[in-house]
C-alpha cells in the first residue's frame, strides 16, 4: 500500500470536513485550504519521482486486489497532469485571498477542497466506475461554486451548466453498464485485456460511445456549447481552475479510456475530424467575442482540439504531444483568467467597450498578460510554441496534412483574438467602468503574486522543455502499449 | 424478462429526454430523475439474471448467487443522482425566488444575435 | 428588481394563508411517530453490516422524520428538532468516515481495509461488529446533515437570504 497515492484525495477531504467546522474565522479556512493544498502537492511531487524511478505505482483501496476491488494508479500521464493541476489550484487559492468577495462566503473553502479532491481522484483512479463517482465529486463541488451568491445570471447560466452535466454523467452511468454487460469488469487494467480479444465491432461502438461522453465533459465540437455559456458568470478565480482543471479532467479521461482501455479502438480518423472543427469553431467564437473572460471561454474550446489531435494521430510521438500541451495548457489557461479576474478587480468589467489603457496604470499586470498570451499563441520561446512544435512535428511524421494546416491557421487566429485583448483593455485611451482611476486595493498584490507565480511556472515549463518532454514520451509509451500499467495493477 | 426491462429502460429515457426539453425548470429536474432511474435499471440488468442475495449465509452450494457489483454501482448511482437532485430542486427554488417563476430565461447573448441579425436582414 | 421582490413577497404570503395552515391530524400523528422513526433509522444503521439497511437510508429515514415536522410545524419546529447545527452534524460526518478509513491505512497499510471488532460493554454483554461500521455511522451522519440543512434552505422565511 502506498500512502503517497491517497494523500492528494484524503488530505482535501480531510480538510473540507474541517474546514466547515471552522466556519467562524476565514483566517483558520485559509490556513488549512493553503496546508492540505500544499501538502497535496509535496505527495504527488514525490509520487512522480516513484513511478520516474519504478514504474507504474498501484494500491488496491480496502484490500481488494485487481480486479475487483477499486486500485487506484499513477503512472507517469496522470503524476504529471497531477502535479501541473495542483500546482495551479495553490496558486489560485493564493489568488483567491486577494480578490474581493470571493471567500467572504463560507462556502467556498470546503467546496474549494472537495473540487480539488475530486479532480485528484480522477487523475488517480484504475476503474470506470471510480471515475464516475470522482466526476461526481468535483462538479458537485463546481455547481456549488458557480452558483455562490446566487445572483440571477449566476443562476440562469448555472442551470445550463448544472443540467448539460448530469445528462453527461447519465450517459456516463448507461456506457458503463454496457461495458459491465459485456465484460463483467471495470478496471481499465482487466477491460484492455479483455477488449483486446472481444469482437472488432463491439470495441469501435464502446469507443465511440466514451467519446461522446468525455468529449462532452471535455467541450468537444459539437457538445461544447454550455462552456462560453456557463463560464463567464462566475467569479474569476473560480472560472479559473474550471478552466484550467474541468475540461482537462474530461480530456484526461478521454485519452486514458480510448488507449489503454480501448487501444486505440480505430477511431483515429473521426478524433481528427472533430479536433479540426472544435479548434477552427472555438477559435471564430473567440473573434466574435466582446468580452475578456467569454474570448477566453470559447479559447478553452479551441485549445481542446489540439490536445486531441494527438490521440487521432495515436502515434507515441503524438500522444506525448498531447500530454506536453495539456501540462503547458493548464498553468497558463487558469493565469489567462486569473488576470482577467485582476481587470475585472480593477476596472470593474472585462467588457472591451469599456476598458482600456491599463497599460500605464497596471504594468504588471500588462506584463503577465502579455507572457501568458504569447505563450498561448505559440509563440517562440514560450511554453505554448513547444506544445503546438511537438504536435505539428508529429503530425508531420504522421503525415497527417490537413490537421496540421488547420492548427497552423487556428494559431494564427489565437494570435489575432490575444491581440484584440491586448489593444482592447491594456493600449488605447485610459478608460474604466466606475469613475476615476483604477481600482487598487489591498488584496491587488496578493493576486499579481498568485497569476505571477503561474507564469512564472510556464515559462519553467519552456526552460526545462527538454526533461519535460522525455517525461511526457515515457508517458505516451505507456499509453500505447499499457503492458507495463496492466502488470503493475494485475499483480503481473 | 430482459426484453420487458429493455423496453422499461427505453420508456424511461424517452419520457425523460422529452421532459428535459421543457422551459419550467421543475420538470427538467423531474426529466433528470426518470433518466437517472432509466439508467439505474440498465445498470442493475447488466449484471445478468436474477438469483440469491449475495449475503453470506443466505445461499447453498447449488443456489444461484446474483451479481452483487452492479447493485452496489446501483446504490452508488441512486446517492448520487438523490444529491443532484436535491441541488437541481434548490436551484428552482432560488431561480423562483428572484424571478418570480421557473422557466429557464433567454439566454441574453441568443437574443442580442437574434436582434442583430433581424436588423441585419432589414426588419426592425 | 425591488418590485419583483415586492411581488412574490406578496403573492407567497398569501399562499402562506392559504397552505400553512397546521393540520391537528398530522400534528398529532408526528409527534406520536418522530422517536419511533428515530429508533427504526438507528436500528436500520446497526444492522446494516449483515443485512438490508446501514448509513444511507437510516439516515434518509432520519431525514424523512425531520420532513414530517416540517410539515406540520413550519420551519420554527424543523429547528428545533435538530440541536445542533446541521452543517456541523455533517462536517463530523465526514470527519468520522474519513478517520475510519485512515485508521484502516494506520492498522493493516490499506486506506478502507476494515476489521471485526469485538467489545464487551456493561449491560449489553459482548458485541461483534466490524470498524466499517464508524464509516457507516460517518455516512449516517453526512446524510441527516446535509439533508437537514437542505430542508432548512428550502423553509426559510422570504424576508432573509434573497442577495442583491
Amino acid at each position: 500500500m502506498n500512502v503517497l497515492i491517497i494523500l492528494p484525495v484524503i488530505l482535501p477531504i480531510l480538510a473540507a470536513a474541517i474546514s466547515t467546522l471552522l466556519k467562524a474565522s476565514r483566517t483558520s479556512q485559509r490556513v488549512l485550504s493553503i496546508l492540505a493544498v500544499t501538502g497535496s502537492l509535496v505527495a504527488s511531487i514525490i509520487l512522480l519521482f516513484e513511478v520516474k524511478q519504478q514504474g507504474p505505482v498501484v494500491s488496491a483501496v480496502g484490500g481488494w486486489v485487481a480486479p475487483f476491488g477499486i486500485a487506484l494508479v499513477a503512472d507517469m500521464f496522470s503524476a504529471l497532469i497531477l502535479v501541473v493541476s495542483l500546482v495551479t489550484v495553490l496558486s489560485v487559492l493564493v489568488f483567491s485571498f486577494g480578490s474581493r468577495r470571493n471567500d467572504e462566503m463560507w462556502q467556498f473553502h470546503p467546496a474549494f477542497l472537495v473540487l480539488t479532491a475530486g479532480v485528484s481522484l480522477a487523475f488517480l483512479t484504475g476503474d470506470l466506475f471510480n471515475l464516475f463517482v470522482s466526476f461526481e465529486v468535483a462538479l458537485v463541488a463546481s455547481y456549488v461554486l458557480i452558483t455562490l451568491g446566487s445572483r440571477a445570471e449566476q443562476i440562469r447560466n448555472g442551470i445550463t451548466y448544472v443540467v448539460i452535466n448530469i445528462v453527461i454523467s447519465i450517459f456516463f452511468l448507461t456506457g458503463i453498464a454496457f461495458i459491465y454487460a459485456a465484460f463483467g469488469t471495470v478496471n481499465f487494467a482487466d477491460l484492455s485485456l479483455k477488449l483486446g480479444s472481444a469482437e472488432e465491432s463491439l470495441r469501435i461502438a464502446l469507443a465511440l460511445l466514451f467519446l461522446v461522453i468525455f468529449g462532452a465533459k471535455a467541450a468537444m465540437f459539437p457538445v461544447f456549447s454550455w462552456l462560453p455559456d456557463s463560464y463567464p458568470v462566475a467569479r474569476a478565480p473560480i472560472v479559473a481552475v474550471f478552466a484550467g482543471l474541468l475540461t482537462k479532467m474530461g480530456v484526461y479521461s478521454l485519452i486514458r479510456v480510448e488507449s489503454t482501455v480501448f487501444l486505440g479502438g480505430g477511431i483515429g480518423t473521426i478524433v481528427l475530424v472533430l479536433a479540426g472543427f472544435t479548434m477552427v469553431v472555438g477559435v471564430l467564437g473567440a473573434i466574435a467575442q466582446n468580452d475578456v473572460k467569454r474570448i477566453l471561454s470559447f479559447h478553452i474550446v479551441s485549445q481542446i482540439g489540439y490536445m486531441l489531435i494527438g490521440l487521432g494521430l495515436f502515434t507515441t510521438a503524438g500522444l506525448a504531444a498531447s500530454v506536453m500541451f495539456i501540462i503547458h495548457q493548464i498553468p497558463v489557461k487558469t493565469s489567462l483568467f486569473l488576470v482577467s479576474g485582476a481587470i475585472e478587480e480593477s476596472a470593474g468589467t472585462t467588457a472591451l467597450d469599456h476598458v482600456g489603457g491599463l497599460r500605464k496604470r497596471l504594468p504588471f499586470l500588462a506584463l503577465m498578460f502579455g507572457l501568458a498570451a504569447a505563450s498561448i499563441a505559440g509563440l517562440p520561446p514560450f511554453s505554448g510554441f513547444i506544445g503546438k512544435l511537438s504536435i505539428v512535428e508529429a503530425g508531420l511524421s504522421a503525415q497527417s496534412y490537413a490537421i496540421i494546416a488547420v492548427s497552423l491557421i487556428v494559431s494564427v487566429l489565437t494570435l489575432f483574438s490575444m491581440a484584440k485583448i491586448w489593444s482592447g483593455t491594456f493600449w488605447g485611451e485610459f478608460e474604466t467602468a466606475q469613475p476615476g482611476d483604477v481600482l487598487v486595493r489591498t488584496g491587488h498584490r496578493t493576486m499579481m503574486g498568485a497569476t505571477g507565480m503561474l507564469v512564472a511556472v510556464t515559462i519553467a515549463i519552456a526552460v526545462f522543455a527538454g526533461p519535460i518532454y522525455a517525461l511526457c514520451e515515457e508517458a505516451a509509451a505507456d499509453l500505447i502499449d499499457p503492458t507495463r500499467y496492466i502488470a503493475a495493477v494485475m499483480g503481473k | 424478462m430482459t426484453t420487458l426491462v429493455a423496453l422499461v429502460v427505453a420508456m424511461l429515457y424517452g419520457i425523460g429526454v422529452y421532459m428535459i426539453l421543457q422551459r419550467s425548470l421543475i420538470r427538467i429536474v423531474l426529466g433528470l430523475s426518470l433518466l437517472s432511474h432509466g439508467a439505474n435499471l440498465l445498470l442493475l440488468t447488466s449484471g445478468g439474471s436474477a438469483g440469491v442475495a449475495a449475503f453470506i449465509g443466505r445461499f447453498t452450494g447449488d443456489d444461484k448467487v446474483v451479481d452483487p457489483v452492479p447493485q452496489a454501482f446501483v446504490l452508488t448511482a441512486i446517492v448520487i443522482s438523490f444529491a443532484m437532485t436535491a441541488f437541481c430542486l434548490a436551484l428552482a427554488y432560488r431561480s423562483w425566488r428572484l424571478t418570480g417563476n421557473d422557466d429557464v430565461a433567454q439566454d441574453e447573448e441568443d437574443v442580442r444575435l437574434a436582434e442583430m441579425i433581424a436588423t441585419r436582414n432589414g426588419k426592425p | 428588481m425591488s418590485e419583483w421582490t415586492e411581488q412574490t413577497n406578496g403573492s407567497t404570503s398569501d399562499l402562506d394563508q392559504e397552505i400553512g395552515r397546521p393540520s391537528m391530524v398530522l400534528d398529532v400523528v408526528v409527534r406520536a411517530e418522530f422517536h419511533a422513526l428515530l429508533v427504526a433509522s438507528l436500528w436500520l444503521l446497526f444492522v446494516g453490516h449483515n443485512l438490508p439497511g446501514g448509513g444511507f437510508v437510516g439516515g434518509l429515514v432520519v431525514v424523512a422524520a425531520f420532513g414530517l415536522r416540517l410539515a406540520a410545524g413550519g420551519s420554527a419546529e424543523l429547528l428545533k428538532s435538530l440541536r445542533i447545527r446541521s452543517e456541523v452534524v455533517l462536517s463530523l460526518g465526514l470527519l468520522v468516515a474519513t478517520g475510519t478509513a485512515l485508521l484502516g491505512l494506520v492498522n493493516d497499510g490499506t486506506l478502507l481495509q476494515s476489521r471485526e471488532l469485538h467489545v464487551t460493554l456493561p449491560w449489553l454483554g459482548e458485541i461483534a461488529t466490524s470498524s466499517a461500521f464508524f464509516f457507516d455511522l460517518g455516512v449516517y451522519l453526512v446524510v441527516v446533515g446535509s439533508f437537514h440543512w437542505l430542508l432548512e434552505v428550502f423553509s426559510e422565511p422570504e424576508s432573509e437570504g434573497d442577495f442583491e
